[in-house]
């Protein structure tokens, strides 16, 4: 069963009708004991970076995702719940993240173009295809909706879009992965990624 | 490179589409929840959703459709009418909207873009705002469109987006319901000026119409119609491919 991470940061309601549309069981919970033995985990989020890190700690839900991590449970980051997954954030400040994968989290150089980063954008995989991804092909599009973006990261980088220049889409160190766009939102396409995180097998990552 | 979007609009009464024209003249004409899916198969990048009822049971109903949709519509939503008060926003937002859109709300109480940002960001905060020219100027009307509020309409965007909205829809009194293209010369005004998405939106009739807005205003991100998709007069797979046969980036889907 997949488990969705409730710290009251973000709209649960689109994640938890996308597992049912593909059907897949989800729960949505804030129990860390459901947490830590969750077969999965979708880390969701939208907002700020240090309200949400803040809202973690004080649930003490930060260190049941380092204990699911560690343990190899595939954990799937979505929008903020990707950016805190990494080190650090430069959102209104300077702020530790959960740490999981290497890099840092600054707002997108955008140099004239709109900000926030918000729409449909392409997908580039680079040269091998992660199987998070086995559904899609180079050039499909997802929505985003950021202001700021994971850099430092080259080695987990698993996609990236263009908007300005080189912007990280997806993240992978082994069982931990990331969407900067929002699957749920994401259409048909966006379903599949899901439905293929829901497939992975812990040898594949 | 992002997409221009194509963003159907959903006027919803007594849980159902409904369409006027220059704001007058509805009549009810199809199931939301079947438009929507449609809509997403076929190819629409985002929908928007106008609760245009008055009445508490009205209202109720609006948030049972606009749940439904949501269970089964995986695109964005943004959904506008009747917003006044943040427990508006949490009303839809819990309903599955992604955005929400304010406009007389925020004329009766400007502070409501700001209050409404801090809680959701401004990425969720949609400034709708209805323009007709009146002596020459570009003036702001509230309640439909049928209220003259006086307002300038650069300075209120203007002001809108200082407040924190992350997104314009522009709808031109002037154009709408005429199909005879979008307002062009209003939608460059107001793209000049603001930092944030434009969108769009009254008298488009047809495809070309939309390639000539995208064309001559590349600063402008989304178009948005009503009727002529209800009708089928405009299919969204159509106009996406069109886009991308005139060079302009348009997500399709794969039917």
């Amino acid at each position: 069963m997949t488990v969705i991470v409730d710290y009251g940061v973000g709209n649960l309601f689109s994640l938890r009708s996308s597992f049912g549309a593909i059907g897949e069981e989800a729960v949505v919970t804030s129990d860390s004991a459901e947490i830590e033995k969750a077969e999965r985990i979708i880390l969701p989020g939208v907002g700020a970076f240090a309200d949400a890190m803040e809202k973690l700690r004080a649930s003490g839900l930060d260190a049941s995702l380092r204990r699911a991590a560690e343990k190899g449970t595939p954990i799937l980051g979505i929008c903020l719940g990707m950016q805190l997954l990494f080190e650090k954030s430069y959102e209104y400040g300077e702020h530790e993240g959960l740490g999981f994968i290497e890099g840092e989290v600054r707002p997108i150089p955008v140099d004239g173009l709109k900000l926030p980063h918000m729409g449909w954008n392409a997908l580039a995989f680079g040269e091998k295809k992660h199987p998070l991804f086995r559904y899609l092909q180079e050039g499909d599009y997802v929505y985003f909706v950021h202001s700021y973006a994971a850099v430092g990261c080259d080695p987990s980088v698993i996609a990236r879009t263009e908007y300005g220049g080189a912007v990280t889409a997806a993240v992978a160190k082994r069982n931990v992965l990331g969407c900067q766009f929002h699957p749920e939102k994401s259409g048909a396409l966006g379903l599949r990624i899901l439905k293929a995180f829901c497939e992975i097998k812990e040898g594949e990552l | 490179m992002i997409t221009k979007r194509i963003i159907p609009c959903l006027d919803v009464r007594n849980g159902q589409v409904v369409k006027g024209m220059n704001f007058v003249g509805l009549r009810e004409i199809a199931s939301p929840v079947e438009l929507a899916k449609q809509y997403s198969e076929s190819g629409a990048d985002e929908l928007v959703f106008y609760d245009i009822t008055a009445s508490s049971d009205g209202r109720d109903l609006f948030t049972d459709v606009l749940a439904e949709t949501a269970r089964n519509v995986f695109i964005p939503l943004t959904v506008g009418g009747g917003i006044r008060t943040l427990a508006d926003f949490d009303r839809v937002l819990k309903c599955g909207a992604d955005k929400v859109s304010v406009n007389s709300g925020a004329i009766a109480d400007p502070s409501l873009i700001g209050r409404a940002a801090k809680v959701y960001g401004d990425q969720c905060v949609v400034l709708s705002v209805d323009v007709k020219r009146v002596d020459g100027v570009y003036r702001v009307f509230a309640k439909g469109g049928r209220e003259d509020t006086g307002l300038d309409a650069l300075e209120w965007i203007k002001r809108g987006v200082s407040e924190g909205a992350g997104e314009i829809v522009l709808n031109s009194i002037d154009t709408d319901g005429v199909k005879k293209g979008f307002d062009l010369e209003m939608l460059r005004a107001v793209s000049e000026i603001v930092s944030v998405p434009v969108i769009a939106s009254g008298g488009a009739g047809c495809i070309e119409d939309f390639i000539r807005l995208f064309k001559t205003l590349p600063k402008v991100d989304a178009g948005l119609a009503a009727s002529i998709f209800h009708f089928g007069e405009v299919r969204i797979a159509e106009l996406k491919k069109e886009m991308k046969r005139n060079a302009i980036p348009a997500r399709i889907v794969k039917e």
